[in-house]
């Protein structure tokens, strides 16, 4: 029924109990990542920038002694940039790897969704949206789209900018 | 191996022992209670078996009689347990508990004395003895014998009491813990030199005199703190050294050598990361040493050296690094040999060998595929090793050296950091970034300020700088990093890095300080970026690149590009000395287009008719100091036709000479040297060639040196070799012009060869004559090589014969094909150096004695 890829039970169970979700804006999209693989939520940091990475790396940032790699959001799924006079904010989460920061344009609340509310991407996403994302929730005034974290911060796989 | 050495070894292994078996003890006590509780318990009962058999299996390695025999008696009892044989009773549990109990005593006794103690535990011994043959457990009270050993115990005054109260020192004193909380508490005080240098930096921007005093204090601990955290992770190199007297011996063993292993320093310690990191490369040096260092007893004796040779091991500290000093007392590597492979193996050109000093010419041997080995073993040889340690060395910040003399022995220096985790490292900028180049790949800096200094020149639009006369390539760190050039500047900074064995500069924007720096690995999604070794926090909390240097080289292209070049030239070259033969073409007679294999001709000559002679019937020239005999090709080929050459004025002659002997072959014209691969396409049947050949795109004749030469004078290659005994070569080819040309050059080299076209035809060779080696072709029908080498093997008199496998095609230096093991070498037969060279090898190894004969006869 989805297009989901079983990585993991985990994954494959994901939808079927209702959860929490932390949400964000990138652009004027309305994005949501389970609230338990989110590490905390920073302002703006200084940022190191590394020359030669890929363009979605926005630079590395110094979490309390951690190294963390941010990518930035809207280089991502290929939105325009923002405007400079925004300062995008940290949304940290954990990956198997290690921690990564993904930059985006504003933090939105904690939201408890159903999981009846959930529907898998339409098939009229193009598909590198589908790439990175795992399927929609119908709230009351708009879409929440549930974001594939692990593939956010995979560079390799598919089509990173 | 010193005495000391074995001594404190075994002092080593028995502490452990006893701090192992404690350990197993306790828990001994704790299983068979439980046990006693579930009696059916599988697991348990078999973590309980294991736990006495360790003990028993370590008493008799150390030589602990009583502990044994009674770990001993309880291990059979407990295997009765297991299989079945016996249910568990309470009585049993009393006598193995009361097993445990004297082992505890015992283990008391050994680490005071180092001796189990006067008491054997008689009675103990005899009641797990009857138990085990089958009688219930003699209910005696477990008092009783503990108040006979207290009783009859001498030495310390209550066992039984000191047994409750110190259980072991060495226990005490020492506990295990998970290698993973040690690295866990090596990045927290990682962390923490990070917070201290960020709290130092503010203090800078601070006048607070508390403040400054805190943080004075702050940095003294963590600096101790750091010190002492990381001796925790430190392991005496003695932990690898143990496993090389048995390596040394068996390596000895299977070379036919004796050898002696000197260990000096192995109390010097290391983070255990290095310590893992360096376990291979020592290994594989301290083998060489015995394999190629140390040279067979007999040489020597001859040598006037100990029958017995010494590899020696040292350790020791030195300005914040480890040396390791390898050396052997052996043969030493000779650096002409050195220079010479460099020109075979196409590595340098005879003039750059010339010019390299001893010192780079040694360090030849950490080149890919360079062995100073004559002969391959199993051990080593194949030019495979020496450039892996060296690479192993460098990646965890190492250098090696190697120092030798010729006749007295090899040394080869490890310089290792003491640790990885923390690293001094140079910070510089680019643009308006921070970078650390780490301090091992730096070498000196360099300031540009226009003045008398110097300047960046360009050749042929690639920056380079004259450094104290020679000339080195710049790359700058803007470009390579594809980062904004800085505003014109006058002052150039040049950071003069070292990557692998070579040099460059590095422009920077700027130069800053020296820092500890704490290397922190990057996340995945930058991995792939080698450019970055990976990144520090600074002191003010920001994060900075830590840059690779050989990767910079390889990218900014000042390294890569010579080095990529070198290298194909030298596969290509390589790859066409196997490949290709060069070939003299020639015109004598009819014949437009003659052949000969260069290799084979000493010299080209002119000779003015007026200097040639008449001596004996036959045409010759005085020629350094004897005379040549000339003939004639054309009459040897076409004796029917008119004979041109002979008479014309210079006569061009090429010679032929083994030894003393020389002979001038007359011909026509010289006409070229050509490289080319010999395929046959016509076997010719006319006296005086082999057959027809594509040479340089045309169709020439190859001469069959052996009948022209043989038509001259009839015994030049019986008698060639003069006194010395010949060897017979068995030479087994399917094809009759290879053989022919084989069979040439064979001779030539002083060898009497017997032929042969197919595996019958060998088989049948070597039942009839004395054959000292045999050749074959791995095409050999009808079923290659292996038909012969099993023939040779399996007759008894010939089981000992060396068998050479010849190739079609080109032979690589290291590593055979599969199959080919079993032969005594493999060689391409077109790569004619090297095939004359293993025979010359294998046959100088026929008989020793032989050679060893002759020598005392010229003593006498």
């Amino acid at each position: 029924m989805t297009t989901l890829t079983p990585n993991s039970g985990k994954e494959q169970d994901w939808q079927k109990a209702d959860a929490q979700y932390s949400t964000f804006f990138v652009g004027d999209l309305f994005f949501g990542i389970d609230v338990l693989s989110v590490q905390e939520v920073l302002r703006f940091q200084e940022m190191t920038c590394v020359p030669l990475a890929p363009e979605v790396i926005e630079g590395l940032i110094n979490l309390r002694g951690q190294i963390v790699t941010a990518i930035d959001m809207r280089r991502r799924l290929g939105l325009p940039p923002r405007s400079t006079d925004v300062r995008p904010m940290n949304m940290v989460v954990r990956t198997e790897d290690s921690a990564v920061s993904l930059l985006v344009d504003e933090i939105g609340d904690v939201l408890e969704v159903e999981a009846s509310a959930f529907e898998a991407p339409p098939d009229n996403l193009g598909p590198e949206a589908r790439e990175l994302i795992r399927g929609v929730y119908k709230l009351k005034d708009r879409l929440l789209l549930v974001l594939n974290t692990e593939r956010t911060v995979d560079l390799a796989s598919g089509r990173a900018a | 191996m010193s005495d000391v050495l074995i001594v404190s070894e075994q002092q080593d292994i028995i502490r452990e022992f006893l701090i192992e078996s404690n350990e197993n003890l306790n828990r001994l006590d704790q299983d068979m209670v439980q046990l006693e509780q579930r009696p059916g318990d599988k697991e348990l009962l078999g973590s309980v078996f294991r736990t006495i058999h360790t003990i028993k299996g370590t008493c008799g390695f150390l030589g602990f009689k009583v502990l044994e025999r009674i770990t001993h008696h309880a291990e059979s009892l407990l295997s009765q347990l297991r299989s079945g044989e016996r249910q568990l009773s309470n009585l049993l549990v009393e006598l193995i508990l009361e097993t445990v109990d004297a082992a505890r005593k015992i283990l008391v006794a050994i680490e005071a004395t180092e001796a189990e103690g006067p008491d054997e535990y008689p009675d103990l011994v005899r009641r797990l003895e009857s138990t085990c043959a089958g009688a219930a457990p003699a209910s005696v009270a477990p008092e009783e014998p503990r108040a006979d050993a207290a009783a009859e115990a001498p030495g310390p005054p209550d066992p039984a009491r000191l047994e409750t109260e110190k259980t072991s020192a060495a226990a005490d004193s020492a506990i295990r813990v998970d290698v993973g909380l040690l690295d866990k508490l090596m990045n927290l005080v990682g962390e923490l030199v990070l917070a201290r240098n960020q709290v130092l930096q503010f203090n800078t921007q601070k006048e607070d005199g508390a403040l400054n005093a805190t943080s004075q204090r702050l940095n003294l601990i963590t600096s101790e703190l750091q010190a002492n955290v990381m001796k925790t992770r430190m392991q005496p190199i003695g932990v690898v050294w143990n496993k090389l007297p048995r390596l040394v011996r068996d390596t000895a063993h299977a070379c036919g050598k004796q050898v002696r292993l000197e260990l000096d320093g192995s109390d010097t310690e290391l983070d255990k990361t290095i310590i893992e990191a360096i376990k291979d490369p020592l290994t594989h040096l301290v083998r060489n040493c015995c394999d190629h260092g140390v040279e067979r007893p007999e040489e020597r004796m001859r040598r006037g050296k100990p029958a017995e040779g010494v590899v020696s091991l040292r350790a020791y500290h030195e300005g914040g690094q480890v040396n390791i000093e390898i050396s052997d007392d052996g043969a030493g590597i000779d650096v002409e040999t050195m220079k010479q492979k460099a020109i075979e193996k196409n590595v340098c050109s005879a003039e750059q060998a010339g010019r390299m000093t001893d010192r780079e010419a040694l360090n030849l041997i950490f080149l890919p595929g360079f062995t100073t080995a004559q002969i391959v073993t199993n051990v080593s040889g194949r030019g495979v090793g020496m450039d892996v340690v060296k690479s192993n060395i460098e990646k965890i910040g190492g250098l090696v050296d190697v120092v030798s003399r010729v006749g007295a022995g090899t040394t080869v220096k490890l310089k290792i950091p003491l640790t990885l985790a923390i690293i001094p490292g140079l910070v510089v900028t680019s643009s308006t970034e921070r970078f650390i180049i780490p301090q091992v790949s730096l070498l000196e800096l360099i300031r540009l300020d226009g003045g008398s200094s110097g300047k960046i020149e360009y050749v042929h639009g690639t920056p380079v700088y004259r450094r104290r006369g020679t000339l080195l390539p710049i790359a700058y760190l803007n470009t390579v990093l594809g980062l904004k050039p800085p505003a014109a500047c006058e002052a150039v900074n040049i950071v003069v890095l070292q990557a692998e064995d070579r040099q460059f500069g590095l422009v920077v924007d700027g130069i800053n300080d020296t820092q500890e720096i704490v290397v922190k690995p990057l996340g995945k999604q930058l991995k792939g970026l080698t450019i970055y070794a990976g990144a520090t926090i600074m002191g003010d909390g920001r994060v900075a690149l830590i840059l690779d240097a050989l990767c910079i080289g390889q990218r900014s292209g000042v390294l890569a590009e010579r080095r990529d070049e070198e290298h194909t030239e030298a596969q290509k070259k390589t790859q066409s000395a196997a490949d290709e033969q060069r070939l003299l073409l020639f015109r004598a007679g009819s014949f437009e287009r003659l052949a000969v294999p260069l290799s084979l001709v000493s010299r080209l000559e002119e000779f003015p008719q007026s200097v040639i002679e008449r001596a004996g019937g036959s045409q010759v020239v005085q020629y350094r100091g004897s005379l040549l005999a000339l003939l004639s090709l054309a009459s040897v080929l076409d004796p029917d036709a008119p004979d041109q050459a002979i008479g014309r004025d210079p006569a061009q002659v090429i010679v032929f000479q083994d030894g003393e002997r020389s002979l001038g072959i007359v011909v026509d014209q010289i006409l070229d040297i050509v490289e080319d691969v010999v395929t046959i396409r016509r076997q010719s049947a006319r006296k005086g060639l082999l057959g027809s050949a594509v040479v340089g795109k045309r169709v020439a004749d190859i001469l069959d040196l052996q009948a022209v030469l043989g038509a001259a004078a009839g015994d030049w290659f019986h008698q060639a070799s003069g006194g010395k005994s010949k060897r017979t070569v068995l030479l087994a080819e399917p094809a009759a012009f290879v053989r022919g040309l084989l069979r040439s050059e064979l001779q030539m080299a002083g060898f009497q060869v017997v032929e042969a076209a197919d595996t019958a035809q060998a088989v049948s060779q070597l039942e009839h004559g004395a054959i000292d080696l045999v050749l074959v072709a791995v095409d050999l029908p009808p079923a290659g090589s292996r038909g012969v080498l099993e023939a040779v093997r399996q007759r008894p008199g010939s089981a000992r014969i060396p068998v050479l496998a010849l190739a079609s095609g080109p032979v690589q230096a290291q590593g055979r094909p599969a199959g080919a093991e079993d032969f005594d070498d493999y060689q391409s037969k077109f790569d004619r150096g090297a095939m004359l060279r293993s025979i010359e090898r294998l046959a100088a190894a026929l008989e020793p004695e032989h050679a060893v004969l002759a020598q005392t006869g010229k003593e006498r």
